[in-house]
């Protein structure tokens, strides 16, 4: 097995995590030869937990959502669902990306139904809206239902993408950098909503993010992977007493976590603070 | 429905058809060289019975060129669209079928299927206007962004529902694009036979005959209503996007 600076191997035995990313290694096929992503990289989220995958550009972020998601496989390694072996695409996954991908032509109201007419149910017609309307109402977007998204700002839009992901009560949420567009102020509004629908609808959450801040305000577990080809380089567990509240982002408690977790993506990057000054100076 | 919006059409029909005539009368043309509007009247009052006759037929063919185009046309752009391999072998093939001017197809057609007018008359209608329908529709499906292929396919959904639910929805704006260039093509495409065939049926037999005869009013009036007729399927096919695609139009302002 191979060492890790935290000490976290896989937990190989009685499964009791809810996603479990197991030594898996991918490569891709570029033209200019095999490009080498993930190297034995591990992460184990437990049941209703959240966890927040920071790295540095082009780590790999984005292959390990597919992987959990089922769309894509990996060449070595397992991932886990719940106790099953992911092999293929499944409806108990929710995706929101950065582009919130909402279809022009329905209504938002339509849009957050969608799923519902695809993962196999016994829901009315009525019913399928009624749940549609009781998320959009919580992420607060009722009386929304019936505009079109290009009708919509881009926080709104991604309130819906939300929406549309929950719809079919997924166990595992995947957001790939949903916010990462968002102005400021917009995506800390997010983060409170994040808050609130995980309270009113339970999940277990994974989120890829560039923002520190984020990770640690939404997550319980930050992960950073290592530059490519990407390892577990970090691992940091948040308590529950974390920054849950805007304010709690800027007390030393939270300045200390963020400055680790910034180190810890300079040597992601194969960087030290120095080198940064020494440019800086040039 | 704004009353502006049916009289501003009108009004300019009118001003082109009174500067059509001052043109005209100011420059003294006899009818061989140019017919005025009020030529126009007498040759249509003259042969109207043809001119429905005549105008069905274009009418008809052109619309069954036009069906057998979509058909195709969107055959050939999902095949296309969905396979990287079938683009590379399609693309050079169909851009060079679609270089050749369809007009030296016409007696090639004429000579292979002859008397068979009506079926020839379709056939080029279809062949001078699929091209554009096949590449629109080509190019919406390829253009898909990969991330609503995800969301549907991590649901578990089939390729089959992911071209029911976005692919083909995705693609009507530019579908009804290419369906606008497609229908002027069609009516080239159906008046190149008619013209070309030795007795001839539709408006383009009526022009012909216009021009045995040397009855230039009847061959301007030909164009007038030739130009009606594309007129009218023009603003079929704008109250079929209105009505399947009117989600893309943005409001103004």
């Amino acid at each position: 097995m191979m060492g890790q600076p935290h000490g976290y191997g896989p937990a190989w035995g009685p499964m009791t995590a809810l996603i479990e990313i197991r030594d898996v290694s991918h490569r891709f096929e570029t033209d200019s030869g095999p490009l080498h992503v993930l190297d034995h990289l591990n992460i184990s989220i437990e049941e209703g937990g959240f966890t927040a995958v920071v790295g540095p550009s082009g780590c790999g972020k984005s292959t390990l959502t597919r992987l959990v998601s089922g769309l894509m496989k990996p060449d070595e390694g397992e991932v886990w669902l719940h106790g099953e072996r992911v092999r293929g695409p499944r409806s108990t996954v929710g995706m929101a990306f950065q582009n919130p991908v909402l279809l022009e032509w329905r209504s938002i109201l339509n849009n957050v139904v969608l799923p519902l007419e695809i993962v196999p149910n016994k829901l009315t017609r009525a019913q399928k809206e009624e749940r549609a309307r009781f998320l959009l109402d919580l992420v607060g977007l009722s009386g929304f239902e019936d505009k079109r998204p290009s009708e919509l700002s881009g926080g709104m839009r991604q309130r819906a993408s939300l929406c549309r992901a929950l719809v079919h009560k997924p166990e595992v949420l995947i957001l790939d950098e949903p916010f990462g567009a968002l102005d400021a102020f917009t995506r800390e509004d997010l983060w409170q909503t994040m808050h609130k629908v995980k309270q009113e609808e339970p999940f277990t959450g994974l989120l890829i993010t560039h923002d520190l801040r984020e990770s640690i305000f939404l997550a319980d577990q930050v992960v950073v992977m290592s530059g490519r080809p990407a390892h577990t380089q970090y691992l940091m567990d948040v308590p529950a007493t974390g920054p849950r509240a805007l304010d709690d982002l800027y007390t030393p408690e939270a300045a200390e976590r963020l400055n680790i977790l910034r180190h810890q993506i300079q040597i992601a990057q194969g960087r030290t603070a120095d080198d940064d000054r020494k440019e800086a100076a040039e | 429905m704004n009353i502006s919006k049916v009289i501003t059409p009108v009004l300019a029909v009118l001003v082109f058809l009174g500067l059509w005539e001052a043109l005209v009368w100011v420059n003294d043309w006899p009818n061989y060289k140019m017919a005025s509007p009020s030529d126009l009247g007498p040759a249509f009052t003259r042969y109207w019975e043809l001119f429905l006759v005549y105008g069905w037929q274009t009418l008809w063919r052109t619309v069954a060129g036009l069906l057998l185009a979509i058909v195709v046309g969107t055959a050939l752009g999902m095949i296309m669209g969905f396979s990287r391999t079938m683009r590379d072998g399609l693309y050079p093939l169909l851009v060079g079928f679609n270089a050749i001017p369809k007009a030296t197809v016409v007696p090639i057609i004429a000579l292979m299927f002859v008397g068979a007018h009506d079926f020839n008359t379709i056939l080029i209608a279809f062949m001078i206007s699929f091209f554009p329908i096949a590449v629109s529709v080509s190019i919406g499906l390829s253009t898909l962004e990969p991330e609503y292929r995800d969301i549907l396919r991590s649901l578990g959904a089939s390729q089959m529902t992911i071209f029911w639910k976005i692919a083909l929805p995705k693609t009507l704006p530019e579908f009804f694009g290419a369906l606008k260039v497609a229908v002027t093509l069609a009516f080239i495409g159906t008046n190149l036979m008619e013209i070309v065939s030795p007795h001839g049926r539709g408006l383009g037999a009526l022009f012909d005959s216009g021009k045995t005869n040397s009855d230039y009013p009847l061959m301007f009036a030909v164009l007038i209503a030739l130009a009606v007729l594309g007129i009218l399927l023009y603003y079929v096919v704008v109250v079929l996007e209105k009505i399947f695609a009117g989600w893309a139009e943005r409001q103004p302002g």
